[in-house]
């Protein structure tokens, strides 16, 4: 062979070479395009659903409250002419010098006409007044100023949720209240204030009262019971499969069966409570005792493998050092062992406690979607959770229940970031290298 | 290769002169009868008879794959946590049979300590590491006795003058070969009377295998050292005796010049001149 027949031969190969690295270049472009339109699209979801929640949902922190000049009519308030607060809590007739007032102000012709004057203010205007003349009682028989909450409708037009000019028929704020809602705005009794009471207070059939700080302690409670319950059993559980149990056909049955449990849909284990805590035990009914032990079991299969995992990812060398000085297989799990793993045990705690967080589904079988008003005081207490809430918020027809189903997404929203990056704090932190 | 070896063994001239002493003053420490051992189905080491010497170095030689670290590994019972392992055959300590019932085997691993072929320190501090085995034996019972314990066992170990200033530092930022002294030190603390050594240098650098070899050699003065190794001119710097594995069986035992320079066995003289390995 010569040496140009040779060097043609050569030139031949590389541009073979050459052709099908294009090719192999052209696919890698193509390929990390597709992943840029991915992540693009994925942001835009993402922004999406932030972007919808947020503007829906941040009204729901804000309140319009309205000044009135209220005569504290000795007659109504103290007819014996007794001011200590049990006779004003009992007797005092706060809602008649409320309406007294207002309507010698602003004048409604007929009864009719005096209701939709009354219906502008929320129903809790009374008990502001009240609590405010039982901590100052020698306001009685004067005129006072006081600010009170609107009435949820007066509240969504204050935010510009309500349209003015669709015919009066079709909306529930009439001429003659958006009349006196404008007198008020020109006389300055309007005014949009932080809504304390949306962290603060139970829930209410009236927007304007529905808070919710119930769910918020629910939720809490909730979640101690679960932590309480499932973290202690997952952990030893994790540890006696991972560390001290023998491999035979029994162990291999429990960790498949484990795994099959964490696949296992949510309502299922409502199910399993339903039966067993409160039919057959007769634990109390929407309690979060029962929710907790219902999560626990739905958590339990998340702690054990992630449990495992961690101690599984424990370097042996570590567990040979301890029992080459004689360490007994409890000390080196307790002292060594353990110690490296807690990172992800407790990350795969947390991450499993944030889904027992949002859970929806088995709540709703043991009765936990009841309305209640109250805040539970202990984990036996009647109760709902923040994800209950927000379905049963996202089920009534008020549109002041609209921007509080948003807040209230916010508000857990703000809890599972809270909680994850708990996680990635922890792992971060404790995270020891070798 | 072989010159290296002959090399070794020239350097080391007293070699010849102790051995001779031991020969008369020589003890067994620990014997071993037909051990066998099995992994599952596979026979790992067969019918192995070796008894070893106290206070001298015995080194285990072989290519991979032939059984010396399993036999390592039986003498203080690490095999136990291998769940498929199966040893049969007798092992002694002083005339106790070590597998029998009534010995503890965390007692048995105190007397008999091991260090590992990667350096494994704790990831806790170079005092702590040190501190671990005489703090669950409860062999201290103030601070100040587990204080000149670890800093005694440091000396032992050639490294309390490079970490004295900083004992609170991780074990983990120590170099490689001192590791590996922080690893000797913490079987030291313990007390043990017999030193198992599964590779100790075959992650470190040549200075710290020279630093590790010499302080076996010092060790050999109080403590019975059994070492698996995969240098031949280690074995033939640091040891006295010399046990040839092949595919689990013990091809040839004895004196380590002897084994260096006039095998018996064909294989052996085959592995020591490089001819398989």
């Amino acid at each position: 062979m010569t040496d140009s027949a040779q060097s043609v031969l050569i030139a031949g190969q590389k541009e073979k070479v050459r052709r099908g690295l294009d090719r192999r270049l052209r696919s890698e472009r193509r390929f990390r395009a597709y992943g840029i339109v991915a992540i693009v699209l994925a942001i835009l979801m993402l922004l999406f659903l932030v972007g919808t929640i947020v503007s829906n949902g941040y009204s729901a922190f804000t309140q319009t409250w309205i000044k009135v000049d209220v005569l504290l009519d000795e007659e109504l308030i103290a007819p014996d002419g007794e001011t200590d607060p049990e006779t004003l809590r009992e007797d005092g007739d706060f809602r008649g010098a409320l309406i007294e007032t207002l309507v010698a102000d602003y004048k409604p012709e007929g009864r009719a006409q005096e209701d939709l004057l009354v219906a502008m203010f929320s129903t809790e205007a009374e008990w502001t007044l009240q609590r405010h003349v039982i901590a100052n009682p020698d306001l009685i028989g004067r005129k006072i100023t006081i600010w009170v909450k609107s009435s949820s409708d007066i509240d969504q037009l204050t935010k510009g949720a309500v349209r003015r000019d669709s015919p009066e028929s079709g909306r529930k704020l009439k001429d003659l209240q958006l009349r006196w809602y404008d007198r008020m705005t020109a006389e300055n009794r309007i005014e949009t204030r932080f809504n304390s009471g949306f962290f603060s207070s139970g829930d209410s059939r009236e927007p304007e009262q529905a808070g919710i700080w119930g769910a918020i302690v629910g939720s809490f409670l909730t979640m101690l019971v679960t932590l309480v319950l499932a973290f202690p059993v997952g952990l030893a559980a994790a540890v006696y499969l991972e560390e001290f149990a023998p491999k035979n056909r029994l162990t291999d049955l429990i960790e498949v069966n484990v795994n099959n449990l964490a696949a296992v849909p949510s309502i299922v284990f409502g199910l399993l409570g339903l039966a067993v805590f409160l039919n057959f035990f007769e634990l109390p009914r929407s309690a979060p005792l029962v929710g907790g032990m219902v999560l626990a079991l739905m958590t339990l299969p998340t702690i054990i493998i992630s449990g495992r995992a961690s101690l599984l990812a424990v370097p042996p060398s570590v567990r040979e050092a301890a029992l080459g000085l004689g360490a007994s297989r409890m000390q080196v799990v307790s002292h060594h062992v353990l110690p490296l793993a807690m990172p992800g045990i407790l990350t795969g705690t947390i991450i499993g406690m944030a889904r027992a967080l949002g859970e929806t589904a088995p709540l709703l079988m043991i009765g936990m979607v009841a309305f209640i008003v109250d805040i539970p005081g202990g984990p036996t207490d009647a109760s709902t959770v923040m994800p209950v809430q927000i379905y049963l918020w996202a089920d009534s027809p008020e549109r002041g229940f609209v921007e509080k189903t948003s807040g209230a997404v916010m508000v857990l929203l703000v809890f599972l970031i809270v909680m994850n990056a708990s996680a990635v704090y922890l792992r971060k932190k404790f995270e020891r290298r070798w | 290769m072989d010159e290296n070896i002959a090399e070794a063994i020239v350097a080391a001239p007293e070699a010849d002169a102790s051995d001779a002493v031991d020969a008369e003053t020589f003890r067994v420490k620990m014997t071993t009868r037909n051990v066998n051992v099995h992994y599952a189905e596979k026979h790992a080491l067969r019918d192995v008879t070796l008894d070893i010497g106290e206070r001298e170095v015995t080194a285990l030689i072989g290519p991979s794959g032939c059984g010396k670290s399993t036999y390592l590994r039986c003498l203080n019972r690490m095999n136990d946590t291998i769940d498929i392992c199966r040893v049969t055959g007798r092992l002694e300590l002083d005339g106790q049979d070590i597998y029998d019932d009534s010995v503890d085997v965390v007692q048995l691993r105190a007397s008999i300590g091991m260090v590992f072929q990667k350096p494994n320190p704790f990831p806790k501090s170079i005092f702590d590491n040190v501190a671990y085995g005489p703090r669950i034996h409860g062999l201290v019972s103030d601070r100040a006795d587990l204080d000149q314990l670890v800093e005694q066992s440091l000396r032992k170990a050639g490294l309390f003058d490079e970490v004295k200033d900083r004992l609170g530092d991780p074990g983990t930022s120590l170099s490689g070969g001192q590791q590996q002294r922080l690893c000797i030190a913490r079987a030291i603390a313990v007390g043990p009377e017999v030193i198992l050594m599964d590779e100790p240098c075959s992650s470190l650098d040549p200075i710290a295998t020279a630093r590790i070899e010499e302080l076996i050699d010092e060790l050999r003065q109080n403590y019975t050292i059994v070492i698996v190794t995969h240098s031949m001119q280690q074995a033939a710097r640091v040891s006295q005796k010399t046990a040839f594995f092949h595919l689990g069986d013990l091809i040839e035992q004895g004196e380590t010049p002897q084994i260096f320079t006039n095998p018996r066995d064909e294989k052996t003289q085959g592995y020591i001149t490089g001819r398989f390995g």
